[in-house]
């Protein structure tokens, strides 16, 4: 059998989700942002909801999301995403709101907004991106950087004397009485790819459900803020990241 | 016994050529292209090895600008 037998519209079984559209995105090549954004394209889709769905875009490599998905977003100040969402959710509750942040985005500057709406039991959904670095200003330390990682302003390493230790938001977020579901996912395998959609999915549905704050953190890469290949940051990331970012769910109410 | 054949369609000008979907291929597939470059310059994916396709979609999964269409028949 030939493989122009084999490409015909009938045999497809995966292919680009609809609400993608064909601007290129700007992300470096390998970069975990693009699968994440395919998932929600994927699940908004396929739940029927991308007509009410509004994304808050934030400040970081994720700036531009809004090119790419064709649902409606409004891009936040540097960290106010959650703060943003609450106003949407509550002037428009029958509205799916969900904020896209990454780590310097929700676990630096916008900490305050992320914990008062997680803890108010906002009705959005968080998709945070935790690459442990600041990747679209050029690589520096953010606060999820590991003990010991190199960073554009930790060129030596992390130390725990001068910087602190890691923090791990999401673990905060899991012990406020407002949030119904906080996990930690990660996009580096096709199983792993599978176990996010189904995350994203139920934090969604949670949102229309009206339940409460969900929290989905995806560990990632940055394979050029960490000065590596694609292939060689997805090992890096299970071997290293994992250790301080277990994957898997915090809390499901 | 009903076997299951693949193929896959990769969007050239959209690959990056990360090599993640080469990563994740089980057959061994998928392959950079050693000197052919798109318009932006870059190694795009291809299928090196046609026939051992199994259309499992690894690689579409991972692949982080969605450039990857799996086709999949099963063959009696």
């Amino acid at each position: 059998m030939d493989v122009n037998d084999i490409i015909k519209p009938e045999n497809k079984v995966y292919g680009k989700p609809v609400l993608m559209n064909d601007n290129n995105m700007h992300y470096c090549p390998g970069c975990s942002h693009g699968v994440v954004h395919k998932l929600v394209a994927e699940l908004l889709d396929e739940m029927g909801v991308a007509e009410k769905a509004v994304g808050i875009a934030p400040v970081g490599c994720a700036v531009f999301a809004y090119n790419y998905l064709d649902i409606d977003w409004v891009e936040a100040a540097h960290g106010r995403a959650p703060a943003l969402a609450t106003a949407i959710s509550r002037l428009y509750p029958e509205n799916l709101v969900f904020t896209y942040q990454g780590d310097g985005d929700l676990a630096a500057i916008g900490t305050c907004e992320t914990i008062h709406a997680a803890n108010r039991g906002e009705n959005i959904t968080i998709i945070f991106i935790n690459n442990a670095i600041y990747g679209m200003t050029g690589g520096q330390m953010a606060p999820t950087t590991l003990i010991g990682m190199k960073t554009a302003t930790t060129p030596y390493g992390r130390r725990v004397d001068l910087n602190g230790y890691p923090l791990a938001i999401t673990d905060l977020l899991a012990r406020l009485d407002g949030t119904c579901y906080v996990t930690r996912q990660s996009v580096h395998t096709p199983a792993a790819v599978r176990k996010a959609k189904a995350a994203i999915k139920k934090a969604f549905q949670n949102s229309l459900d009206k339940k409460g704050t969900s929290i989905v953190e995806i560990v990632s890469t940055c394979n050029s803020g960490w000065k590596m290949s694609p292939a060689a940051a997805n090992d890096w990331m299970a071997e290293h990241m994992f250790e301080k970012y277990p994957l898997g769910d915090l809390k499901n109410v | 016994m009903a076997k299951i054949r693949g193929a896959v369609v990769v969007n050239e000008e959209r690959c990056k050529g990360c090599s993640l979907c080469v990563v994740a291929c089980p057959t061994h597939t998928l392959a950079l292209q050693p000197k052919e470059v798109n318009d932006r310059g870059y190694h795009y994916a291809y299928m090196a090895d046609a026939p051992s396709c199994i259309g499992c979609a690894s690689c579409a999964l991972v692949c982080p600008d969605a450039c990857i269409e799996v086709y999949k028949v099963r063959v009696d």
